[in-house]
């Protein structure tokens, strides 16, 4: 299958899914299809399943959540490169927040329901695609505590 | 008696008597940061190096210590960003074209912009501490055939937070330097990045066998930062921070600026992370 082959390779030249050998990509390959977003288009919305994730092969992606009357208040923007959603890992399956894509967004996205299927049948490859959403989770988990301390806020007065 | 410290600086004959500069202009930055340009009162050129610091006197209230925050290469104009955090950075605030202050210095240790020669440079920025980073930008790109790439990675509170916007925007114009601006939280418009510096940081863009970074802002960005940049590659010893503490005498006799064995004043305030990591996680200190 050309089709499944491309995103083979695409998968494979991808940092995050380094270490994984052809059969394992071939079996993730299998739940990927390519997907495209105009600027301002919804990716997904909080509460809607979390059907996927994503590979952000290009563009940019703002990670909002709706907060009324403020609006879309962003949180984090993601790029090239980056992997967006982990929902997907952790029932029910939902989306915990809003994902818009700022620019034209091109990306691989892989089928959560086809992934949770091939990861029960095999434990070796869930076990390392967890290795590699551990440390993402870790990551955005440590940059929003740090985005939470307000690290530039005005100084306390001082003596001086 | 001649001079203790060198006299092309802020020195007197006497290293804690303040010499007195002219406000030639004052701009205001932000909403707490304001930019005071100052010329010796005798005319004469201040000599410094990127990294370095003044003790800046508001004459009658008392002195702060300030990074210089402008050209190294333009030493007849001395400039210092100050963010209005107490008596004395308040009374600086409210000082006019043609007022007079006092300068000590300058002080501590320099950016070792020369180590970095041949390496690609990272600045890596946050808040206000892009001003005594700007030096060490200024000499940079004066030299810049000396370098490999150069990347400034800069996080802010907000949009209206970012320091130097224009300049910002003139860098990023550049061909040869690569700049990635990061927001805390949006205010208003902003097409640009959310999230914080160190998340630029993981995006790479520069050599992790040949980089030499710089970074300052906030110790708790910059522990973070540090860390990122090692995460990425860098040495600890290709990583370099800038230090602040309560310094008063700035010539490291009165201890107030005491980090673990040094003394910020005259040790620092540039400190190679290997040195200063365990230090700063000592929250006691």
């Amino acid at each position: 299958m050309p089709h499944i082959e491309g995103l083979d390779r695409l998968l494979a030249e991808h940092p995050f899914f380094q270490g994984f050998d052809a059969a394992a990509l071939a079996l993730m390959a299998g739940c990927a299809r390519n997907e495209k977003f105009d600027a301002g288009q919804n990716i997904f919305k909080q509460g809607d399943p979390a059907d996927r994730f994503f590979i952000i092969r290009h563009g940019q992606v703002s990670i909002e959540i709706c907060a009324p009357p403020k609006g879309r208040l962003p949180l984090q923007t993601l790029g090239e490169g980056e992997v967006l959603g982990w929902s997907w890992l952790v029932a029910p399956y939902a989306w915990s927040f809003d994902a818009r894509a700022l620019t034209l967004v091109r990306a691989v996205s892989l089928d959560a329901v086809c992934l949770r299927k091939k990861c029960e049948e095999n434990h070796d490859v869930g076990y390392r695609l967890l290795q590699r959403f551990i440390p993402v989770m870790a990551d955005r988990l440590t940059a929003a505590r740090l985005q939470l301390q307000d690290l530039y806020a005005p100084a306390k007065a001082k003596a001086l | 008696m001649d001079t203790i410290l060198p006299a092309s600086g802020g020195f007197t004959a006497d290293p804690m008597t303040p010499r007195p500069f002219l406000v030639t202009k004052r701009r205001k930055e932000l909403s707490d940061t304001f930019t005071l340009e100052l010329s010796a009162a005798d005319g004469k050129p201040f000599a410094f190096k990127p990294g370095q610091f003044n003790m800046v006197y508001a004459f009658g209230v008392g002195e702060a210590p300030i990074s210089i925050s402008g050209d190294p290469d333009q030493p007849e104009t001395l400039v210092h960003t100050i963010r209005a955090v107490g008596k004395a950075t308040d009374a600086l605030g409210m000082l006019a074209e043609g007022d007079m202050v006092g300068v000590r210095g300058p002080y501590g240790n320099p950016w070792p912009v020369e180590e970095a020669y041949g390496d690609d440079v990272v600045f890596v920025a946050g808040g206000v501490g892009l001003a005594p980073l700007r030096p060490a930008i200024y000499r940079v790109l004066t030299e810049r055939e000396r370098f490999g790439r150069v990347v400034i990675y800069y996080g802010a509170r907000t949009p209206e937070d970012m320091l130097f916007r224009k300049e910002l925007q003139a860098w990023r114009a550049r061909f040869d330097v690569s700049v990635h601006v990061t927001v805390d939280r949006v205010t208003g418009k902003w097409g640009g990045k959310v999230g914080v510096v160190t998340q630029l940081i993981k995006s790479g863009g520069f050599d992790r066998h040949a980089s030499t970074a710089f970074v300052c802002g906030p110790e708790v960005m910059m522990r973070y930062s540090a860390e990122a940049l090692v995460e990425r590659g860098l040495a600890k010893t290709d990583v370099w921070l800038s230090m602040e503490r309560n310094m008063k005498c700035a010539v490291g006799i009165c201890g107030h600026c005491q980090l673990g064995g040094s003394f910020v004043c005259k040790d620092g305030p540039v400190y190679r992370y290997d040195v200063i990591e365990k230090p700063m996680a000592v929250w006691e200190l």
